[in-house]
This record gives structure tokens, sequence and C-alpha cells, in this order.
């Protein structure tokens, strides 16, 4: 294999020369070149090692059928391993390396695992390293680990871009080949929106594998012409249709191009919905079995040939080409018309005339009724040795290049996506597509019809978009003179030659002898060899070994092709990009952002932020410390002594209207609703159908009709499709409304003893006395333009008031009354004083409401009512959720001064052992600043049974044991009366 | 990709919809405390491999809950209607 | 010519040199008319229950019946994490209990099964959730399992290359390692169980699907099957995913419903993630297998769903945690995704023992957790259907539980995990 570039033809760019880099070695190439044949014209002949035993490994394949020349290609953040070289366009600046060889590709120590290939058969894993002790196996793993894997990746984070971009289509037609275009153009002549899709850089199929100005070349310029002159057609190239997914989806991958220096998305993700989906996705060609096939300079026929033409690259001058089919010839036919010295070995004993008189025409050596066994050389090859079918006379073929063909199976990988199963069809000795499901047909070589790819088309894209209901003119099919692809025929057990060095999975490095051994061990269905030998599983997912591995199987078996089943093909069909089906969603935007209408307030005036399910809270400002530890401190003593103000927008908010609202909520929460005094709050609790709690939140009665109804931040959404569901689903006939308000509004808690005195001066126009405003009493207001609502309400057992303005006025309200409570010293403050003041009045929140406790274990009990029936209350009195041994919730107070308390401490009795389960956990902790300790919140078996029992808190992860006291969880003010103040 | 025919939006993506299961079971009355009849109704399910009708709701879209028709061994959708309308419509 | 029947590198060795033939892994056995023992299921619990049904309690007479291959289902589908990180009474000892079988696996089956026990990081993003971690881990410590919390510079130290950004849109807090947790190659744990109990004498039965039960009142006597009648003194329902599917030619509904949960893999590289790691800003793991390909999963679909076909946001969703998790992550390629079915329940938590039919026993309802716990499974199934009493380790996983309030909500979440 010499890599002769010829003076002219192929589909590059002479003109256009791209330099690049081969582990540090320069080479130039043409536009239009890909990595591999770029690197065939500069005399490369090996590109990689293999998987297991590191043989050196050539190209065998074309495009993304490649499992050989895996390179990693780009450097730094853009490093990416394992890429075909023949599917990689070659650009300008292009750095790339061979992998899996060390010290390098070229002379590769760990070729001597080839020596050991008789032990290392399929199994091998399985059957040993399982001794001397019950730890061996991490010590082997270590040194099998680096020997496996192919190429090296780089942790780096990824600097390249990936976008998304979604289409809805009539038609989707995949596959430009000659079914593909004539299905596109008959179905968008018809009237459908069509998109057309290619993997390759061009469109065409295998019509690009002649020459420049053939009849297949002329014909694919005159089919793309027209399609291009089509409004309705849309043809997408270096797009790789990845999956079928339900509901005739498909999952593509479109490749750009690499221009240095420009800043664009390198790949991007193209979602497509279609009304009907075209099959044309063509047929794969095989590798035939022979000793050493493997050897760089052994190609499939078609491959040698697609090099010829499309990139003007003479790959032998001493061919063999050896088939048992008719379509290897014209590669030989080729390759003599271009200069090469030619000889066909063909298994058939008398192959059609017009071959023979061809070869003849070419003085091309034909010999027929003759196999081949094996390949003489390592890193190339020097001879293929063949052996007569009928004397068995062997003989040996001096060569530089072996071309084989063993005939094309039809890729169906994609419907066996969408749940077409695959059947097989004994005419054509190949799997073909079963009944195709609804909005989808198959046409060309893929579908194993080995009739005119033309017509084929044109007659499936007629159908499709009539079935759409289009029915303008389609035309004619076009003609031209193309032969029909011939498909493979399933091998006899007679031509399994017996070397070991046979390889069925190139990549995976499964030979001949492994199938052998899995047999011997009993895994004989192909799933089992799959799974045993990793046969198919390499990143080719099996393209020229899977159905290689199946006739064996069926060979060495003695059991027909159809009886044998096959194994299920799954996405991707090309490996994809972790990052493009990713796209935009990485860094920062991984999810989406809720803010606060404060938000640029905080972020302008010192706040830490911390995540809330999606949004983005004031966790603690800078005036208060430097760190949260000593901040929310700060900030808990401002909101007791003084007065404080937290953005409490990212509760839930619901107002219901409408006359049934009352009744509705006395079925929803626990405790009753529709006696609510109008301009009064009640704090309410929701349960789940199986009586554990869902929620908690205040509501408040604004009108006779109308509530406003609040969730915690983490339950808003869960609540509002609760609430919708009741509605429609169980009691559609209450009369009410229910409408999501939480981003209308945002939403200020005013907390400590100075709120009342800094809301009057804030809000003159209104009247926040005692009298008009009492505990729990609500009231709704107009100031000039900015409706205002106020809430007398209290998470934090001081005197505290929630004021809600629409979400525009948020800044201004909450800017003013810190302006106004200046002078009493009015602060901000975050999440975790808001919580750890609330630990101190012994409100639960969502570390405690974790749908796993009840009412009574929260110390609620006393809110469920009874006089009315409520959603979970059958279920919450089950026998064991009112077992009074559940824990519930308590106070604990740190006995010991220099200990502390911590959140997911195990609590036991005092005397009993430290080991087991414990009688609770600690839930929530906090610094009292009233007490001057740390304080927690706890669920504990027995409760408040066990008020003043010393207990002792374990947390053997730090190795700790504190003694703590259950107390009240109500840590401030029992009798309420900062509330009421 | 399961595409949901919204009776009020029209064909969706399912990633618009929220899933909330079995839709044929009749939900006992609140009146109801017997803890057998309210187990049964929120704990066991038919689970049938082939035509389910259950609860989604257009959470992205019109907010309505809807109920659907899917075979459950090959995703095919038959239809759908608005869940307030009744168990079948 | 001999026959190689024990594994090891001596024998390797012979067959390389002197062609000593391999004794098959199984027999292809043919179903006989009458077992003491019929299990439904040739997954990863069904062959661990014939297993130690037959070394534990010498109860031979034992056939597996599976519809196609055998390790067909969950045991060949999931991303083949083990660990015994639980904090619910119960949970704690019974996955712990199968943690310490898988350790002492492969030699008690002679056969690899590939441990690698080479720590799970839980991640936590939070102070709130760091809590919940070290509940779990303090739990973990006092039943005297190994955890460790790690801080967020022990988190860096340990897998340096996360997304510890000012880019990160949910920063790292802390999390809980437990080093004795790993990977094990899954279909070795099928063959491997299949093969020590085809040497004990249990019949394996492919391609053998069950159509019916033979009924005697509320007995449950023997199965229909795709190739006949089979009588069963007892008989175990072992079909993660399927169990509803067959329980209703019984009539007999279950708190189950069937999921889609796809799983990933990428390209082999060379070693590039020593742990396994798991987000915990949303439900996603990672490890890397030996052959080097990235192995992760996330969430279930989200309906139910028997087709073990995933959709395509799913696949986005999950790549995004791959990406924010690690982000070198975004230039792998995936090479395949797959789904599997799985039982999910009110609870998370499986149901195991004994049925409302008699001699007919349950082993159902893993939701994510099936593979892990198959050794355990099958020990604790053999105990009970040898002894027709549960196993002190599974009393709590009775499939009436929810009757008493008696769910076990490991993660907190809620009736129904497809909640969002």
């Amino acid at each position: 294999m010499t890599g002769t570039r010829l003076t002219k033809g192929g589909r590059i760019d002479r003109s256009a020369t791209l330099q690049f880099q081969l582990e540090g070695r320069r080479f130039t190439g043409y536009a239009g070149d890909t990595l591999a044949s770029a690197l065939l014209a500069n005399g490369i002949r090996v590109f990689g090692r293999s998987f297991k035993y590191h043989r050196p490994r050539g190209i065998l394949a074309s495009g993304i059928q490649e499992p050989n020349a895996l390179m990693t290609v780009g450097t730094g953040s853009r490093r990416i391993p394992n890429l075909p070289a023949t599917s990689v366009e070659l650009y300008d600046g292009l750095v790339c390396e061979r992998q899996n060889g060390w010290p390098s590709v070229d002379f590769d120590i760990g070729s001597v695992f080839g020596l050991f290939a008789r032990f290392l058969s399929a199994g091998f894993y399985y059957k040993t390293f399982i001794g001397p002790t019950r730890g061996s196996w991490m010590f082997y793993e270590r040194w099998i680990r680096r020997a496996a894997g192919l190429g090296r990746a780089t942790h780096e984070p990824d600097s390249a871009r990936y976008d998304h971009r979604h289409h809805h289509t009539d038609v989707l037609v995949i596959g430009s080949g000659p079914a593909g275009l004539a299905a596109a153009l008959a179905a968008g002549r018809a009237g459908s929106r069509v998109l057309l899709v290619e993997q390759d850089s061009m469109a065409g199929g295998s019509l690009l594998d002649s020459p420049i100005g053939t009849d297949d070349d002329q014909l694919r310029s005159a089919l793309l012409a027209q399609l291009v002159a089509l409004p309705t057609v849309q043809i997408l190239t270096h797009t790789s249709v990845f999956g079928l997914y339900d509901g005739l989806a498909a999952g593509m991958v479109e490749r750009r191009p690499v221009i240095q220096g420009v800043s664009a998305p390198s790949e991007v993700l193209h979602i497509v919905r279609a009304n009907q989906i075209i099959h044309a996705t063509g047929a794969l060609e095989q590798p035939l079995l022979f000793g050493n096939n493997d050897r760089p300079g052994v190609m499939l026929a078609g491959a040698v040939r697609a090099h010829l033409h499309r990139y003007a690259l003479r790959l032998g001058d001493e061919v063999v080409v050896v088939t048992n089919h008719d379509s290897a010839w014209s590669a030989a036919f080729d390759l003599a018309d271009a200069g090469a010295r030619v000889t066909v070995v063909d298994e058939r004993p008398a192959p059609n005339a017009d071959l023979l008189q061809g070869a003849k025409d070419r003085a091309i050596a034909v010999r027929v009724h003759t196999v081949a066994t094996r390949v003489f050389g390592s890193n190339g090859v020097k001879a293929l040795e063949v052996r007569d079918a009928e004397s068995g006379a062997v003989a040996r073929i001096a060569c530089d290049l072996v071309a084989m063909s063993g005939g094309w199976i039809p890729t169906v990988q994609l419907t066996t996506h969408g749940g077409v199963r695959t059947v097989f069809n004994p005419t054509l000795g190949v799997h073909v597509a079963g009944p195709m499901a609804a909005g989808q047909s198959i046409a060309g070589a893929a579908s194993g019809d080995p009739t005119d790819p033309l017509k084929q088309g044109h007659a499936v894209g007629v159908r499709a978009a009539q079935a759409l209901g289009f029915s303008a003119d389609a035309g004619l099919a076009p003609e031209s003179a193309w032969s029909s692809v011939p498909l493979m025929t399933t091998r006899t057990s007679a031509s399994l030659p017996a070397q070991s060095k046979v390889f069925i999975d190139f990549q995976s490095d499964v030979t001949l002898s492994d199938m052998h051994v899995s047999l011997e061990d009993g895994f004989e269905s192909p799933e089992h060899l799959k799974r045993y030998t990793a046969l198919g599983m390499a990143t080719d997912q099996g393209k020229s070994s899977h159905y290689n591995g199946l006739t064996t199987l069926s060979a060495l078996r003695g059991q027909a092709m159809g009886a044998l089943g096959t194994t299920t093909h799954r996405p991707p069909y090309t490996p994809v990009t972790v990052g493009v089906l990713a796209g935009r969603s990485v860094g920062l935007h991984f999810r989406a952002t809720r803010r606060t209408p404060m938000h640029e307030w905080h972020m302008a005036n010192g706040v830490t932020m911390i995540e809330a399910g999606p949004w983005f809270r004031p966790w603690y400002y800078r005036w208060a410390g430097a760190d949260v530890g000593s901040a929310y401190i700060e900030e808990m003593r401002v909101v007791r002594s003084r007065v404080g103000l937290s953005d409490v927008s990212s509760l839930g908010k619901i107002e219901l209207t409408g006359p049934d609202v009352g009744i509705f909520l006395d079925r929803v929460y626990v405790n009753g609703f529709s006696s609510l005094a109008v301009g009064k709050a009640r704090y309410g609790v929701m349960l789940n159908d199986d009586g554990t709690v869902l929620d908690d939140g205040t509501t408040a009665r604004l009108g006779e009709h109308r509530y406003f109804l609040t969730t915690t931040t983490a339950q808003a959404g869960e609540v509002m499709s609760w609430l919708e569901f009741l509605l429609q689903t169980v009691w559609p006939d209450l009369r009410v409304q229910a409408v999501s308000v939480t981003d209308r509004w945002a939403a200020m808690s005013l907390a400590g003893p100075y709120a009342r005195d800094v809301l009057a001066r804030a809000l003159p126009e209104i009247d926040v006395s005692n009298a008009a405003l009492p505990h729990m009493g609500v009231m709704e207001r107009q100031i000039g333009e900015m409706p205002v609502r106020i809430g007398r309400l209290s998470f934090s057992g001081e005197l505290a008031y929630e004021v809600y303005v629409p979400a525009d006025y948020g800044v201004g309200m909450w800017e003013h009354l810190l302006a106004v409570g200046a002078d009493v010293g009015i602060r901000p403050y975050g999440l975790e004083a808001l919580a750890s003041l609330r630990i101190e009045k012994g409100h639960v929140a969502g570390i405690e409401l974790d749908h796993r406790n009840t009412l009574r274990d929260l110390g609620l009990g006393k809110m469920g009512s009874r006089a009315k029936s409520y959603i979970g209350r059958a279920l919450s009195e089950r026998s064991e959720l009112v077992d009074t041994q559940r824990w519930s919730l308590v106070g604990l107070e740190l006995v010991e001064p220099a200990g502390k308390l911590r959140g997911g401490a195990i609590l036991f009795a005092k005397d009993e052992p430290i080991q087991g389960h414990g009688r609770g956990y600690i839930t929530s902790v906090t610094w009292s600043t009233v007490h001057e300790r740390l304080i927690a919140l706890a669920l504990y078996r027995g409760g408040l049974n066990h008020v003043g029992e010393e207990i002792v808190c374990a947390y053997p992860l730090r190795g700790e044991q504190v003694r703590a006291r259950i107390v009240s969880p109500m840590f401030i003010d029992p009798a309420g009366e900062r509330l009421h103040a | 990709m399961l595409r949901i025919p919204c009776p009020h939006c029209g064909v969706r993506d399912y990633t618009e919809f929220r899933y909330a299961g079995d839709a044929s079971k009749s939900r006992p009355s609140l009146e109801i405390t017997d803890v057998k009849t309210w187990h049964d109704h929120v704990f066991l399910f038919d689970n049938p491999k082939g035509m389910h009708q259950e609860y989604w709701q257009h959470v992205q879209g019109c907010r309505q809950w809807l109920v659907l028709e899917r075979d459950t061994s090959t995703n095919t959708v038959s239809r759908a209607w608005f869940a307030r309308q009744g168990k079948s419509s | 010519m001999s026959e190689l029947s024990r594994y090891s590198a001596w024998s390797i060795a012979r067959r390389g040199l002197s062609g000593a033939r391999w004794r098959r892994a199984w027999r292809a056995a043919e179903p006989r008319k009458s077992y003491d023992v019929v299990i439904i299921g040739g997954g990863g619990h069904g062959l661990a229950t014939a297993y130690y049904l037959a070394a534990n309690h010498g109860i031979t007479n034992v056939a597996v019946l599976e519809r196609g291959y055998l390790g067909s289902g969950n045991v060949g589908r999931n991303t083949t994490l083990v660990r015994s990180n639980y904090q619910l009474p119960g949970n704690t000892e019974f996955f712990e209990h199968s943690l310490k079988l898988w350790e002492g696996l492969s030699h008690e089956l002679n056969y690899n099964v590939m441990l690698s026990q080479r720590g799970q990081l839980v991640l936590a993003h939070g102070p709130g959730q760091f809590d919940v971690l070290a509940r779990k881990g303090n739990t973990m410590r006092l039943n005297g399992i190994d955890a460790e919390l790690l801080e967020r510079e022990d988190v860096q130290r340990l897998v340096p290359f996360l997304d510890y950004s000012s880019h990160c849109r949910f920063p790292i807090y802390g999390g809980l390692f437990q080093p004795r947790a790993g990977t094990v190659r899954h279909d070795a744990v099928a063959w491997g169980y299949a093969r020590a109990a085809d040497h004990l004498g249990v019949d394996l039965i492919e391609n053998c699907e069950v159509t019916g039960f033979v009924r005697d009142g509320d007995r449950v006597t023997g199965v229909e099957t795709s190739r006949g009648v089979i009588n069963a003194g007892r008989t175990v329902l072992s079909v993660a995913g399927h169990s509803s599917h067959l329980t209703r030619l019984l009539n007999w509904r279950l708190p189950i419903e069937s999921h889609l949960l796809q799983a990933f893999v990428t390209e082999s590289i060379k070693p590039f993630l020593d742990h396994v790691i798991s987000f915990g800003a949303d439900l996603y793991y990672i490890s890397q297998s030996d052959r080097g390909g990235m192995v992760f999963g996330g969430h279930i679909d989200g309906f139910n769903s028997y087709t073990q076909r995933g959709q395509l946001p799913k696949v986005q969703t999950v790549a995004e945690c791959a990406i924010a998790l690690m982000p070198g992550m975004s230039r792998l390629r995936v090479l395949r995704h797959w789904g599997g079915i799985q039982d999910m329940t009110p609870d998370g938590s499986p149901f195991m023992g004994r049925t409302p039919f008699r001699d007919l026993y349950l082993n159902a309802g893993w939701c994510y957790q099936g593979f892990k716990a198959t050794p355990a499974t099958g020990w604790c199934m053999a105990h009970t259907i040898a002894h027709e009493e549960e196993h002190p380790l599974i009393r709590h996983l009775g499939v009436d539980r929810f009757e008493r309030g008696n769910g076990h909500d490991e993660y907190g979440l809620g009736l129904w995990t497809y909640k969002q």
C-alpha cells in the first residue's frame, strides 16, 4: 500500500492546501480530504493499535463504518479521542495523534499481548483473577484498566459551543443516495415539506463513489439540482441521524466545519418531529474472514474504490480483490484502469461472464472457486494466501493491498430504534426490516429490495406525501442505468478458516477462536455471545462485525440464520457527543434560574446567595459578617432586638376565587377555612393522600369569595398542580378558580420589635395599629397606583408583617422600608437567619416536611379538625401512623457548653449503647441569640413525653457524642406575647 | 418522543406535561374513612401492559388536566380529553 | 479430552496448551413435569435465589424459568453500582448484608464478578443536603458500616476534576463517601449464579414464558408455560419490571407501576474516573467500566412504560447532569443508551416474602436498587422459601405494609417518585 495520490480526479480541491499535524509531524492535504485520506496520501499506514492485542491497524472502511482508525483530534480543551479518521473532514491546523500504543503506535510494547492470545480468549476475565484473596481483583484491575480503553481524554472543561435546533417537517428522508434523492424529490414535488438528511459531507451516497463525469455522477447532479430548486425541500449534510424516538421524532447531530479563529458552534443537535419518515440508509459492506484479515492494507473493496474516486488515492500497486459476489469486481476494474496490477479471487465457481470478460479486457488475473486463507505481513500486506476450494491447493499472491468484500447488509439500525424487528430473508440471505411502523417506510438498499432504488424511492416519497394529504403531481421516477446493490449471502461453514487470528470484530479484538470458546462455555445465543465476547459493542456499533458474528454463529451452531434471532440495536447509530446533547444547558444555565424582584438589589448590597431549588435566595449579607456562621447570628440579633427585612418572594402564591373556595380549602387543609373571617389569615397544613404532610403555609381571606394562599418555596409547583387536579378531576362542580400569582407579587417580611413603627412611618396612608391590624390580620390597600397587601404574620415569633406589592414595585418598597427604618437600625436578613428564627419559634420547615412525617409527628396533631373530613385523613389513621412510639418533634438544648449540636446526629437515651438506629435524629440546628446557646429541633421516639430527659447526640462521622436535654420546641415566647404586642 | 394531543393546545412534547398515573380508578369520597378503600385506591394499580388511561396536566400550556389513552407496550397514543369531562369522552 | 469445570489461571493454561475443553457454564435444561420450587425469572435475583436454595438449604429440585435468555432483564441493563449507604432501619442491615455477600462472591461462585470497591461519593450541594447525608452516614457508622463525611475541600482532593468553578449552577458543598462501595461486572453476576446453581443441580430453562398459574383454591400449585405445564411445590415471582403483568393472571393488583429507566455508556477511554459519583442536584450517577466506557444514568423517564425505549429529552437531561458534575465529560461521546423496565413502588422500597396466595412468593418492586440487592435478595428469598417464613432482614418489606402505614421511604420523595 503506497498511497499514491493521482494527479487528477477525485472530489478534492488541489488548489486548497491544508496543513495539519500528526504527533508533531507536519503534513499537507487538500480541501475535500478526510483525515484518513490525507494521511494515506502521506504514506501513513498504521493508524492505531487494537484494543486487546495491540495489533497494528490501518484503514478498513470509509466514513462512519471504520472500526480501526480511531484518532485523537484537537488539543487542550478541544481534545477529542476516538474519532474515526475516515469521518473527520480535514481542516487547516488540525492536530491529531494515534491511540493505544506505548511508547508509540509504530512501536508498541503492548503488542506482546498478542503472544498470549490463546490464553486471553473470551471469558478469560471471568475465569481468573479470582484469588488468592477476596480483594485480589482490585490489585489486577488497576493494570487491566490501564491497558484497556482507547484514547486518552482530558478533564478540562470543553471550550466548544453546541447549539440546538428544532424542526417540524412533513417528511424526513434519511440518506441521500439514489433512493433518498428520488424519495425527497417525489415527496417535495407532491407538495410536502421535506427534510433530507445526509451524514456525509455531500449528498449523493453511493453515487459519490463513482468518478466525476460518469452516469452516476451526472444522475446525482441532476437530482440535486431539481431538489435545490424546490422550495419545500431542505437538505442537511454533515448530519447524522443517531436515533429514532417515539412520536416519529429523530435526534440528529450536524458537524460544523472547524475554521481556525472563528467562534461557532462545533456541533448542532437537530430534533426533528416528522409526520412521515423514509429510511434510505443504504447498505454496509462486510469484511471476509481469513487469517490476519485485520492487517493494515486489508480494506473493504468499496472503501478502496471510494478512496480512488473520491480522494484520488490508488492505495496499492499490486492488489488482490477477494470476494464472493459481483460488486467488488468494479473495484478491481477501476483499480486496473488506474494502473494497478490486480488479481481477483472469487469464492464462486463461475462468476458472470461479463465480469470475466471485463477482467480479461484489463489483464486482471482471476482465480475462481478460491478463498483467501491468510495475509502475510505485519505493519502492511506482503502477500495473500489463497486456497483452491476444489483441489485444496494453496497459493501465495504477492500484493500490497487486499480489497475484500463479503457482500452488503441493509442498514436497518434506525428502523429497529422505532421498535421494528428485523427478519431474515432467506432469498437475499440477510436480515431486513420487518413490517414498518405507522408513518415509516424504507427504500433502496436499506430495504433489501434489489430492484431500482430510484423507482423505490420515488414510490415511497409519493406514498408518504399522499398519506399526509399532499397530492400535487410528483412526476415520474428518475431513469438511470443504476445497477442495484448486491446483498450478502450467508456463508457456509466450509468457508470458515481454522486459524486463530481471524478477526470478526476488529475493534473489540474478537476472533473466530473467541467464538469457539464462547460456544464451548455455553454462550450461544446472539445476545449472550455479544455480552460474553463484546462482539459488536465497540464504537462502530458492530457495523462491520455484528453480521459476520451472526453468520459465523449460524455456521458453528449449524442453525439456520432465521432461527437464530439477532441482537437489539440501540441508539445512537453513531456516537454522539455528550456536549451537543446538553447544548447551552451548561454552567450557570444547567438549570433555569428564578430570581426575586429584589435580586439585583441584593447583589449590589453584599449578599451571598444560596440555591433553593430553582431560586436564588439571599443566604446572608456581608454587613453582618464575613461568613454564614457569624453573619446569621448578627442578623438574628437585629430581628430580635430591632427590626429586619427579608425577601420572601419565592413563596408560592395562589389566588383562589369563587363562592366555594371555603369548602374547597376545608377539604384540602386539615384545619378549617370556610370559617375564616374576611381580613384574617390562618396557618394551614395539607396532607398527601397517604396521610403524610404535603405542605404548610398561611392563607388569607381577602374577600367573601377571595382567598390568597401561600405555599413553601419548595412545594409551590406541586401544590398548584394538586389544587388544579382536585378542581378539574375530583370536584369539577366546585365553583373555584385557582391562579398562580407567585411571580406577580414581591413579598418581604418585616420582623422585629420596631416592625410596626417602621411600617407605620413607611405607609402613613394606612392604619397598621394593633387594633386595625391584629395578629393574623390582613389588609388590602391601594397607595396611588400601587396595590399593597399586608398581613401580620410571623414565623420568627417576633412582631412581623408580610408586605406584598406587585413585582415591579418590589425594589421600591424594599428600599423605602430600609430607608424609613434606618434610624431604628433596620437591616436586611437572609435565609439562614430566617430559618434560625423559625427554629427558635419551633416552626417546622422543609427539612421536617419530607413526606415521611404525619401531622402528629410534627407536633401539629391538634390542628387536624375532627369536625370535617379532609384529604389524607383516612390513611393518616393507619395503625403504624398513630403509634405513640413514633418519633415526633422535640426541642433540644445543648447541655455541654463545649460541644456542638449538628444536623444529622442520631439520638440515643442517656444510658443505652450508642449503636444501631437510635431513637431519632436532629433535623435543624441554630445558635439561639435568646438563650445564647445551641438549640435544635429533632424527631425523637415518644416525643414530648421525654421533656427534661438528658439524651446523647451521636455524630460518629466526626467522632462526637454530646449530651443534650429534650425541651419544648417553642424556645421563645411560648405565650405569644411578642406576636400580639 | 412521546407526543400528546392536548385538546386545547394541539400536539405537544410530553415534556410540557406532568404525569400523574392511572386515571381509570374512582377516587373514594372524602366521607369514606375506611382505610382499606383508601389503601386500595392510593396504593394498588392495574399497571397494564397495553391500553392505559392516565392523567397528564399540560403544565407548560393550558394547565388543563387530561386523560390520555396510551398503549404502554408501544407508547402509541390513541386519544386525549379534558379530565373534567369525566372518565371517557 | 478432559473437561475443565473449575476456573483458575491454571485451568486457563491447560485449556490453552492441552486443548482440554471447558464444561458449559450451564446445561440447556429441558423442563420436567414438576419441581419443589419454580422460580419465574432468570435474572440476577431469580438465579441468586436458586443458587442459595441449593447451596444454603439443600433444595436442588429447582427450576428457573426465563422468557428470553438468562440475564436478559435488568441485571444486564443497570449501571453496575453496589453500595450499602442506607439509613432506614431494615434497609441499612439488608444492603450491608448484600455488600458483604458481594465481597465474597467471586470466591463463592468461582467466577470473577469483578467487584471493584473503588468507593462511592454522594454529593451535597447545600447545608440542608449535607445534614441529610450526615444522618445517613452517622447511621451507617452506628451500624458498623464504613462512611466518611467530606467537606468541599475533601471532595476536591478526592476528585479534582468536578466543577468547582464560579460558573457552577449548584456548587458542591460536601459529600458522603463509602469506600467499600463500587461496581460489579453486571452480566457476570447472572452468569456466575447460573453456573453455580446449575452445577448444584438446578434446571435453568431459557425461552420458557409463563402464561398462567395453576391454582387449587388460594394455593398456587404450578405454572402454565410456553413449554407446557410445570407443577411446583412453591412458586417464586422474580420478574422485575413485569411483576404486575404476571400477577394480573391471578387477578391480584400490586402497589407497583412499571417505569422505564435509561442507562448510558460512552466510548472507551483510558482511566478517567476512579470512583463512583452520585450528583446531588439531580438524580445522576456515574462510574467508569473496566473496559473504559463511562457508565451513567439518571431518573426514570416518568410515565408507565413497558417499551424499553427511552425518550430523547431524558437523554438530554442526563447529558446536562454529566457536564454539570464533570465538565470534561462534554467531549466524550455516548456510544449506547438503552432502557430497562423497573417496578416502581409508592415508597421506593421493594416487596419480598409470602403473598395472599399459599406457596406463592413475591420478589418485586425494586425501583432503582435491584442490582446491588442481588445477593441478599437471593439469600433472604431462599431462606424465606425454605422456612416458609420471612428472613428477619426482609420482614419490613411485606407487600401489605401500606395497609398499616409501614412505608419505607428511604429518600423522602413522597408517594410517587415521578412527581417533580
